[in-house]
């Protein structure tokens, strides 16, 4: 199989795995507990918390189950502490459904959400972005990548626009950590980062921030500096800090974007939907006329894994908000597919993959 | 336009006299020390002052982060260079006066001008960039004797060079300049601030804790760990060594009544306290008792403990109230470590009602049965001795 679903998630490396065995085996006490085994296991997380930090040039460190619960503690955790300076979020309409849900919800608890527009490149108008911010504005929300067409937002640019206002700064870099470079002079406020994307254990994730007072949303026994109660995965924690370790971007991905490119554009009926400027691990294509899913399936025969527009919305029969809210043409809307490169990835695979699309294509 | 270099002032060294360069020299190494993490610092101690530089704008900023917590240094301030130009200068100068209290103060500002190739004399300069100083900032006043806010150009051959902010330092005198003492660690809250205050008189410390495994646990010994990481900060490196007590506290139990069998305990520490202080060369005793807080902290008591021992047992907090000393505690950042709940080898076998007036005659009836020597001898031996600041140790290294 040629796997090219890395947005969705990716194989495990060996060496995580490896950690992920040996701590279940060698230090699987309580790191709450107080004698030896306890005091061993906390060092470890205390250890993996340290790298961790030390990786992402944050502060602070909060381990979670992954990319969802970091943007919902990040949503929830400021909007609670923050209520008193004001009730006003921005984001943009094509974040992740764990962003635009939460975001939601706390609209119903009284919230000002503003959303911002994207254009037919994914991307929102800094200028609108200056505009939506108010006294109140308490948080900005964004994703470094995204994942269904690889859009990047200008993370850098942005901090800068926001240094004037009260606002807070979250960004969801779960589709971007060890595959596009994060800035480290410009880290936002709070950074969610999820494990199973970067060749680590599904079940992991951190959310990394600096000077922020955030509330708990999980409460019970007041682990994680009573950020996230509950006894810390300490091998998924330590599991993590080793894939964030190993994880680095590929020089490759470019290269093979921009062959795949130049392959497709010799298809008449084929669209491609990322924009020029997007993250080179994703790229979405679309077929006119025709069902994304006929595309995968057919490709799966020949060996060659890729996915609908987003693993998430896959299994829902409707189109991706994100697919809407760039204006793809109508009669492309349906035939979106989405191909993501992973560290395994290698030029056999893209080459393949090629074969099995001309196959495929001329049977369709 | 950049900061490269701080200006250190010293502290009480006006008055050492032929000690002066000695004291100095130490202040210097301890400076060396506080930044050798920092490769781009260099060190210039002169007579009067010391000059800090690093081209590195991050390092500069680590300097002036830890530059407070140095003993010995009474204020400092950090320089700014400018281009030999007057545009250069002003901006300058409004960069480095942005950074002072200007509200309701006065203000001069006062030239040197070692170049003498610049095109411009002293008043030319001192009117120019005054002026420039004085439009940006309309609420200051200008004042030629003791103004609250001077700002000092200097004219070099390389560039200009200028300050105004003076950020006071941490006083006392250098750190070893005044010896080295024994500092009975325990893990609470007092003997780390009865070290701080040594270390401010310029005292350098060797650290001694008293454990007893396996009633008090890794965890209790990881906070005495820290606590010596944290008074390793104020720019001396501190030994700590760790004594194994549980033997000779169960000896104790053994041979004397159980209500002074807490001052028999602290003879105990006291005489091996002293074999170390030997052996480390230290030149007195260090203890955080503060009189009445305690049993054991009764003059009585005191009178008894310390019949053991010539050396002098210096106690700085004798006559501070707790309030004061948990205050300073917090101050330095050793309070959060000392208040984590484990037990240390003076509360395992606390008897429910020890004798706050032992009598010293009794103390010595008691302990005369048995020989503690080999026991005293034999903890001295198998201490555990560990430097701060500690070094990273990469345990997990595989694992992460």
């Amino acid at each position: 199989m040629i796997y090219l679903d890395n947005s969705a998630t990716t194989k495990p490396r060996k060496e995580v795995l490896e950690t992920f065995i040996t701590v279940n085996e060698q230090y699987y006490a309580n790191p709450a507990s107080i004698h030896r085994m306890g005091n061993e296991a906390e060092d470890l997380l205390e250890g993996a918390r340290a790298q961790i930090k030390q990786l992402l040039k944050m502060e602070h460190a909060v381990f979670t189950s992954g990319g969802t619960e970091s943007n919902n503690l990040a949503l929830f955790g400021v909007a609670k502490a923050y209520q008193h300076r004001g009730k006003h979020i921005i984001t943009a309409v094509t974040e992740h459904p764990s962003v635009l849900k939460s975001l939601e919800a706390l609209e119903q608890q009284g919230f000002d959400i503003t959303r911002l527009p994207v254009d037919r490149s994914g991307a929102i108008d800094l200028n609108e972005l200056n505009n939506a911010l108010r006294q109140d504005t308490i948080l900005v929300s964004l994703m470094h990548v995204n994942n269904e067409i690889g859009t990047v937002h200008p993370i850098a640019e942005i901090k800068k626009l926001l240094k004037g206002s009260w606002a807070l700064f979250h960004v969801d870099a779960v589709q971007s950590i060890g595959k596009v470079k994060l800035l480290a002079d410009s880290m936002p406020d709070l950074l969610s980062i999820s494990g199973h994307k970067i060749h680590g254990l599904k079940g992991s994730g951190v959310l990394a921030y600096n000077q922020v007072e955030l509330e708990a949303i999980l409460h019970g026994g007041g682990q994680e500096f009573g950020l996230r109660s509950g006894t810390v995965a300490v091998p998924q924690a330590a599991a993590l800090a080793k894939a964030l370790r190993l994880a680095e971007p590929k020089p490759d991905y470019a290269e093979w974007n921009k062959d795949l490119r130049t392959f497709f554009k010799g298809f008449n009926g084929v669209k491609i939907i990322s924009p020029e400027t997007a993250a080179p691990h994703i790229l979405a294509i679309a077929l006119k006329g025709l069902k994304g899913e006929i595309l995968v399936t057919g490709l799966q025969q020949e060996s060659v894994i890729v996915s609908t527009s987003s693993a998430c919305s896959s299994k829902s029969k409707e189109i991706s908000h994100v697919i809407e809210a760039i204006g793809v043409p109508r009669e492309f809307k349906e035939g979106v597919i989405r191909i993501s490169f992973g560290a395994f990835t290698t030029a056999q695979d893209i080459a393949e993959l090629k074969k099995a699309f001309e196959r495929v294509y001329r049977l369709v | 336009m950049k900061t490269n270099q701080v200006l250190v002032r010293y502290g009480e060294l006006s008055t050492k006299g032929k000690n002066r360069s000695s004291f100095i020299g130490r202040l210097r190494d301890n400076v060396r020390q506080t930044f050798s993490d920092l490769e781009s610092i260099r060190i210039k101690a002169e007579r009067d002052r010391m000059f800090i530089y690093s081209d590195e704008e991050k390092d500069m900023e680590k300097v002036l982060e830890r530059l407070p917590l140095v003993f010995g240094i009474q204020s400092f301030s950090p320089v700014t260079q400018s281009e030999l130009t007057f545009d250069a200068m002003k901006q300058a100068a409004i960069a480095v006066v942005s950074k002072v209290d200007r509200q309701n103060k006065s203000f001069k500002v006062s030239v040197k001008r070692p170049n003498k190739a610049f095109p411009y004399e002293k008043p030319e300069i001192t009117q120019a960039i005054g002026s420039h100083v004085l439009r940006s900032f309309p609420e200051l006043t200008v004042q030629m004797k003791h103004p609250d806010v001077e700002l000092k150009v200097e004219i070099r051959e390389e560039a200009a060079y200028m300050m105004a902010e003076v950020i006071p330092g941490a006083g006392g005198l250098p750190v070893g300049a005044g010896g080295k003492a024994l500092l009975m660690l325990s893990g609470g809250i007092d003997s780390p601030v009865a070290g701080y205050h040594m270390l401010k008189r310029g005292v350098r410390l060797e650290l001694i804790h008293f454990f007893s495994p396996p009633f008090t646990n890794d965890r209790a010994k990881e906070k005495v760990l820290d606590l010596a990481d944290k008074l390793s900060q104020f720019g001396s490196s501190v030994n700590l060594h760790i004594i194994p007590f549980t033997k000779l506290q169960q000896e104790v139990h053994k041979q004397v009544p159980d209500n002074i069998t807490m001052t028999s305990t602290r003879r105990m520490m006291m005489r091996v306290a002293d074999l170390v202080l030997a052996e480390t060369k230290c030149q007195a005793i260090i203890t955080g008792e503060s009189l009445g807080q305690v049993a054991s902290q009764t003059l009585e008591s005191l009178h008894a403990i310390n019949a053991v021992t010539n050396t002098p047992v210096l106690r700085p907090l004798i006559a501070m109230d707790k309030l004061d000393i948990i205050e300073t505690a917090q101050q330095i950042g050793t309070y959060e470590i000392s208040i984590r709940p484990f037990e240390d080898c003076c509360t395992i076998f606390t008897p429910s009602s020890p004798k706050t007036k032992p009598k010293l005659e009794k103390v010595e009836y008691y302990e005369k049965f048995v020989s503690f020597d080999d026991l005293i001898q034999e903890a001295v031996q198998e201490r555990e001795t560990i430097k701060f600041p500690r070094v990273q140790e990469a345990k997990f290294e595989g694992l992460l």
